[in-house]
């Protein structure tokens, strides 16, 4: 998880009685104005009674009405802490009275930072293979405390990369700010399975299927699943599949700053131990509570 | 018009996934309804950031979701450690539908208040069993 934001400040736009209607077209350019400032906001007219629900929690919230000049709720009332006055204000003025205003209650202002970009992950798909966990290389995977997949460092993740959801053998990773379906969200058809099996078999960066050997219990298995770990092997398996991986970026739209801010050969030896030990750990914690 | 469900708009700040026009317009719309609504610069960000608002706003049966594909709006909110309530909720796709689809399958009544029961009627919109409609 990121840095929750300091206390992010709801904006209300208050419309209902005592307090006149914004005109039309300020009401539209306002709301876009706020949004793009990062504020979210409510709007609230008509008859209905303001119910606790509008009202949330007073501290953070900022209600803008047009009240000619009498707002009727002082601040602390009603359960709102500040209640401002905007009538006749056009639509630079009342978003720098929200900034002001929100300069109360958050340290730094709202600015322009991270852009969202991290892995969300269908639980009605997952089956907790624990791949996307062994593929990534920037801890942005991790796993419960009862072996369940979690997505935990939302903000270690390369902006625009959606490499590791290649390693899904269920299609169960989804970057909703992607492109194309099924990563953006989009239904998953058989097909998409079957293409994305197809693709650049970078499971094999995680030298073989290790993780369902793992969860197989026979002696056969076990052997098989021990040659494999060789830590040679999965190491060269896995500077092959990032070399061919480099060769076909432009098929799997892995951004080149990604590409170059490839681990070395040393870090990637460290990162994929400690994700395959992580890996293993949640599996065998899921197989006993199974 | 009676507007008796909860409408949440997702601004989507960060990317051009959704057409710009659609934005403005859906936004332009819902400002002129009449209607009570509530928007988010950004639902992925808010689920990165595991805001309480997140919660408030999963806890609220009846809600209709302007957002992206259902999936995705859904997966976020799990994400966050608040999933959606399934109850009466409907995920309006931006990236699919165009101002006037979009608009229609915000602000139309719910089901039980229209004399046919088919709910919503605009392609792009989903209800939470996952039909098209
Ligand atoms: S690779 Fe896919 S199925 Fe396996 S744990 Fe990750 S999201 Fe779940
Ligand atoms: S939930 Fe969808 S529409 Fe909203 S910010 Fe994320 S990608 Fe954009």
């Amino acid at each position: 998880m990121i840095a929750p934001a300091n206390l992010k400040v709801q904006v209300l736009l208050y419309e209902r009685f005592p307090a006149e209607p914004f005109e039309a077209g300020l009401r539209a350019s306002l709301l876009a104005g706020l949004l793009d400032g990062g504020y979210p906001v409510q709007v609230l007219r008509g008859e209905s009674e303001t119910t606790e629900r509008d009202r949330g929690n007073g501290e953070n919230r900022i209600l803008l009405g047009c009240f000619g000049g009498q707002p009727p709720m002082d601040d602390g009332e009603h359960g709102f802490e500040r209640v401002r006055d905007v009538s006749g204000l056009g639509r630079d003025e009342i978003l720098s009275l929200v900034e002001e205003a929100m300069g109360e209650v958050q340290e730094a202002p709202v600015g322009r930072r991270w852009k969202p970009w991290f892995p969300v992950i269908d639980f009605d798909r997952c089956t907790h293979c624990m791949q996307c966990l062994s593929f990534c290389l920037f801890d942005v995977y991790g796993a419960t405390s009862d072996g369940k997949i979690q997505v935990q460092n939302e903000s270690n993740c390369k902006t625009d990369c959606p490499a590791c959801s290649r390693v899904c053998p269920e299609v169960a990773i989804m970057f909703p700010k992607y492109k194309a379906g099924p990563i953006n969200g989009d239904a998953v058809s058989d097909d998409d399975v079957r293409r994305e099996a197809m693709k650049v078999d970078i499971s094999a960066l995680l030298g073989g299927d290790i993780y369902a050997l793992l969860r197989d219990r026979s002696e056969k298995a076990k052997s098989r699943f021990s040659k494999e770990r060789d830590d040679e092997r999965a190491l060269r398996e896995r500077e092959r599949c990032l070399n061919k991986l480099k060769a076909t970026a432009s098929g799997l739209e892995i951004p080149g700053e990604v590409l170059a801010s490839l681990p070395s050969a040393d870090e990637i030896r460290e990162k994929a131990e400690e994700a395959r030990r992580k890996a293993q750990q949640a599996l065998a914690l899921g197989s006993t509570q199974q | 018009m009676d507007h008796p469900r909860r409408i949440l708009y997702c601004h989507c700040a960060f990317a051009q996934v959704i057409p710009k026009d659609v934005k403005q317009g859906v936004l332009e719309r819902l400002a002129d309804s009449g209607a009570d609504f509530e928007c988010v610069p950004d639902l992925c960000e808010m689920s990165a950031r595991r805001e309480p608002l997140l919660q408030q706003l999963s806890e609220q049966p009846n809600t209709r979701i302007a957002a992206c594909y259902p999936r995705a709006v859904q997966g976020l909110f799990t994400a966050a450690g608040s999933p959606l309530k399934e109850s009466g909720l409907e995920i309006v796709n931006l990236r699919v539908l165009n101002v006037d689809e979009a608009t229609e399958a915000l602000l139309q009544p719910a089901a039980a208040e229209t004399a046919t029961p088919e709910v919503p009627e605009t392609p792009g919109s989903e209800t939470t069993n996952g039909e098209l409609s």
